[in-house]
């Protein structure tokens, strides 16, 4: 185990299991959620939503809506759209990527059931709602296309004027970037190929807090507080999008509950609230139902994996070709394109393929649009090749784990350059597998799996491996650049020295859950020798952090974090010419350790300097050494040169009922490399939470759409997040090989755990039912696939074909057209 | 509109309310309790917890006219003070919370649950809490909190 030992001083901050600061006023309902807003004179906004997937509008009737009471406005697409712009892609992955202009508010042509026709803006959030219940628009419906497959093969086009379904097609091949050689050579030369299908069902972020947004145009600044991810991104495309001087906007996002990347967006209706307070001159608000939130805010995931592994017969892979279809749904939002595409980087892994090649289509249909959802890229990337590892280890008949570790990269082998042209810094599979099978007692649960089988045991016993890697930090602003996406991937830090003796530190990260205001005043309190409580941190409001590019990406602590260290450092260096001069001392001859700056030499019990002495001392300015400005406070900006690369071996046991095709979770066990620790409590905490969005993945979460194009999970009843009851307690253990690529060592967490869960939980329910012929099992692995793949099945069928038809003519219960409000 | 007289977190209020606003909106709307939130509108997240006459119910699915005459509790009126409760500080320890969103209804629920049965297992915690939604925490520490609370430790998994 490559445990790196922590420096053992006792006041170090950083790798203490520090409780949250955010906490106390969490715990006692002292929260600011931006739908707690309310401004004298604030309106309400209502959205009218269209019910087709694909359809002209040729009428919007808004004459009883404004009638209604206590309505103040009523706009649809033909009032805005001079106004409104077009919502921004910052990511065209091709030069010659197709884009369909996605207006706020639809004008003439909607494309997804969903999207917005109208705004009502009302002095009640129920007056808004009821006049948006009067609005009467009248629609020409268009065929529409829902199924990716169909789409891809344009024989429906979501949007006509484009001429074709595909977006953009984007290629990594090795042999082109001389990272490896051509696969077409690994496959032929292959002497075993494994080729297989995988869908990645799509899913829905389902953040617990609905979005929300309210603009205040009063005052010379317009002001939007809204539940956001990207404050900063959000600011400068609003000033893009609607031509307002950046200067003249204000973002804040205040308690933030929950993103996933959910809320990595500029959405409708935030634009539609801008330019609805613009348009009646008072505060309005917006604030979705989570109806409309399953409906609206942006889906993840949704593709089709055709893979093909190239090995030999002692089992050393040789060649990885993944052709992928992307459903962007009808529009591509602030990153839609790009999101599969980090994945490309993902799918070798954790292996040392001779040879890779990646395609991927981007494939436009009439839903719900796609975006960032939690691991955007890497988790398919990870479910696709730790599957197919399983396959192949049961191909050759070997164990799967021992097969794995004949093909990844010994520890002794870091850094390592990927086919896939990555530079891996730091890791050791080996330490990680090894902690992770004691703790999952490995050899006993296999031993066990054996007597089940051999008894035929009607509940079958499966283990599931995930031995995954993922990149993290997003993102050197060169890599970014060479990926044509449309700003860098830096962030910025200030650190200001109170005359109290108080730190604030701002920074661009913008938390929403994931703690920042603690692990960074662990930090800064390292740095600065500062008491932990004694730090202040700010973040999430561009008038006091005025420069940053937010939280996702596992981004927020390897290069917010690493910000905030060189913003301290930085400090500490302007108060040395002042302490030096206090102290009659030459600058070289300074040290600054736990806060104070001692002189060397000067022997052990001299008292020193602390800097919040000398903070009072600047701040009084009354002498200060000739030359120097009257303040120590620093920014800085850090972009980093590379990615990190957490790693980790997740183990998961799944019992499957053979008669019912019910699975329950026995154990599960995660070893993580994420590097240097700041706060092992809340790693833990972000470990859980991903396990489980990726069990969810595998067992119950789905979006699903019928024919129409119509959202039939469109309600916390039908999309099955899961709950305490269907879910275990963990375990989880961590082994340590620091990232070189920040000063803290640190190398991501948010995304691991969801990034890792997914493929070794099916790996688990198939590794069960192998011996009854079954190779794959779509997910969700409902009780009823796992059923139907054991009974002959194939995969499991489809969603779609279980969910539809809705109304079976001459069934009971039903809807009798020919009579208003239907039958008795 | 219709009077109704509610005793919220110990204060009384009197009100007009329209008869089909929900007992939530009347919290958060009329008398800024804001610590109580919506997060759906099919009465499955359970955020938006509120105790009536020391029950547990979901306010969303509640109308502020069936609360006349009747004492409400909010996780603002929970605490002592300064003094937390032995649940909040157990969320607090056991780092139960990430958002934050569904902690409301979720200490609110497990008050209950505890009220009910001061001494769980494992089982029956995660049983009683499964109207109450968490999309941060995968519920391991929410678990870990109320038993903590009620003085035991989880059976199941832990921290290697």
């Amino acid at each position: 185990m490559t445990v790196t030992e922590e420096p053992t001083a006792a006041v170090r901050e950083v790798g203490k299991d520090r409780r949250r600061k955010e906490d106390q006023r969490l715990i006692t309902g002292r929260t600011r959620w931006t739908d707690n807003m309310q401004l004298t004179g604030m309106l309400h906004l209502a959205m009218v939503r269209s019910p087709y997937a694909h359809a002209r509008i040729t009428n919007v009737d808004m004459s009883a809506a404004q009638q209604a009471p206590g309505v103040i406005s009523v706009l649809c697409g033909r009032d805005l759209k001079d106004h409104q712009g077009e919502l921004p892609c910052a990511w065209p992955i091709t030069d010659d990527q197709k884009c369909m202009a996605h207006p706020a508010v639809a004008v003439d042509r909607v494309a997804f059931a969903g999207e917005v026709v109208a705004v009502v803006a009302a002095r009640t959030a129920a007056q808004a709602r009821d006049a948006a219940e009067l609005v009467d628009v009248d629609y020409e419906e268009l065929p529409a296309v829902v199924d990716l497959k169909k789409a891809a093969a344009d024989e429906v086009l979501a949007h006509p004027e484009l001429g074709t379904n595909v977006s953009a097609t984007w290629v990594f091949d090795s042999a082109e970037a001389g990272s490896g050689g051509d696969v077409e050579d690994s496959i032929r030369d292959a002497e075993v190929l494994i080729e297989r299908e995988y869908r990645q069902q799509r899913l829905i972020p389902s953040f617990m807090e609905p979005r929300s947004t309210v603009v205040d145009p009063t005052g010379e600044q317009f002001v939007m507080w809204t539940s956001t991810q990207v404050p900063h991104i959000l600011r400068l495309m609003l000033a893009l999008t609607l031509g307002v001087p950046e200067s003249k906007v204000r973002v804040i996002a205040p308690d933030v509950g929950g993103g996933f990347g959910g809320k990595l967006q500029v959405t409708p209706e935030e634009i539609i609230t801008f330019l609805m307070a613009r348009q009646t001159g008072k505060p309005c608000k917006w604030t979705e139902t989570r109806s409309e939130s399953l409906l609206s805010a942006h889906h993840g995931r949704d593709q089709w994996q055709k893979l093909t592994l190239a090995a030999r017969r002692d089992g050393t892979v040789t060649g990885l070709k993944v052709e992928l279809l992307a459903d962007m749904g009808a529009y591509l939002g602030l990153v839609t394109p790009g999101v599969p595409i980090l994945g490309a980087f993902m799918f070798n892994s954790i292996y040392k393929f001779e040879s890779y090649r990646f395609e991927c289509r981007n494939i436009f249909t009439n839903k719900t649009w796609t975006d960032a959802y939690r691991g955007a890229g890497r988790p398919e990337a990870t479910f696709a090749i730790e599957r197919l590892m399983d396959e192949l280890a049961a191909e050759l008949g070997r164990d799967p784990l021992e097969l794995r570790e004949q093909n990844w990269i010994r520890h002794d082998e870091f850094p390592f350059s990927t086919v896939a042209g990555m530079e891996y810094d730091s890791g050791n599979y080996e330490a990680a597998t090894e902690r992770a099978k004691e703790l999952f007692g490995y050899d006993e649960l296999r031993a066990e799996q054996a007597r089940r089988r051999e008894s035929g045991d009607r509940v079958q016993l499966g283990l599931g491996i995930s031995t995954f890697t993922e990149m993290c930090g997003l993102a050197p602003s060169r890599v970014l650049g060479a990926l044509s996406y449309g700003a860098g991937g830096w962030e910025h830090a200030s650190v200001r020295m109170l005359p109290s003796g108080k730190v604030e530190v701002i920074t661009g990260s913008s938390a929403h859950g994931q703690g920042h205001e603690t692990a960074w005043s662990q930090i800064v309190a390292d740095q600065l020798g500062v008491p932990f409580d004694d730090v202040e941190v700010l973040h999430g409001d561009t008038q006091i952090s005025p420069r940053g590019l937010d939280t996702y990406g596992s981004r927020s602590l390897v290069v917010g974090g690493q910000a905030v260290v060189m913003a301290a450092k930085k400090v500490i260096e302007k108060a040395k010419p002042l302490a030096a001069h206090v102290l009659e001392a030459n600058v070289d001859d300074l040290e600054f350790s736990d806060g104070r700056f001692t002189v060397r030499g000067a022997g052990a019990d001299q008292e020193g300097l602390g800097l919040a002495g000398l903070a009072l001392r600047v701040f009084a300015a009354h002498d200060l050494p000739d030359g120097m400005e009257p303040s120590l406070d620093a920014d800085a900006t850090f972009d980093p040169v590379n990615f990190s690369f957490p790693h980790g071996t997740h183990l998961c046991a799944m019992e499957v009922d053979t008669e019912t095709g019910e699975t329950t979770m026995r154990s599960y066990v995660c070893v993580d490399d994420i590097g240097n620790v700041v706060n092992p409590l809340i790693v833990d905490g972000q470990v859980h939470g991903g396990l489980v969005q990726g069990i969810a993945q595998a067992l119950w979460e789905e979006a699903v759409y019928d024919d129409q194009g119509t959202l039939v999970s469109g309600s916390f009843v039908d999309y099955t997040l899961p709950t305490s009851a269907d879910t275990i307690s963990f375990v989880t253990d961590r082994t340590v090989s620091p990232a070189t690529s920040n000063d803290l060592g640190a190398k991501g967490v948010g995304e691991a755990g969801c990034i890792a869960s997914t493929p070794a939980v099916v790996n688990a329910i198939v590794d069960a039912v192998r011996p009854m012929g079954v190779q794959d099992i779509t997910m969700p692995c409902t009780p009823e696939r796992v059923w139907r793949a054991i009974h002959g099945g194939g995969r499991g069928g489809a969603t779609e074909e279980s969910a539809m038809p809705h109304f079976e003519e001459d069934a009971p219960n039903q809807d009798n057209p020919g009579t208003e409000g239907g039958q008795l | 509109m219709t009077r109704i007289s509610v005793r919220v977190d110990g204060v009384t209020y009197s009100d007009e309310v329209e008869p089909r606003t929900l007992l939530v909106h009347y919290l958060r709307e009329s008398l800024g309790k804001t610590g109580t939130v919506v997060g759906c509108d099919t009465s499955n997240c359970g955020a938006c917890t509120v105790h009536l006459d020391g029950r547990s119910v979901k306010s969303c699915n509640v109308l502020a006219v069936q609360a006349d005459g009747h004492e409400v509790t909010t996780i603002e009126g929970l605490a002592d003070g300064e003094t937390l409760t032995p649940l909040q500080e157990a969320f607090r320890d056991c780092h139960a919370l990430q958002c934050g969103y569904c902690t409301p209804g979720m200490i609110m629920q497990a008050t209950d649950l505890l009220r009910e049965n001061p001494s769980p297992d494992e089982a029956y915690v995660r049983q009683h809490m499964e109207g109450n939604l968490c999309r941060c925490t995968g519920y391991h520490n929410i678990v870990k909190a109320v038993l903590q609370a009620a003085g035991a430790t989880a059976t199941g998994g832990e921290q290697a």
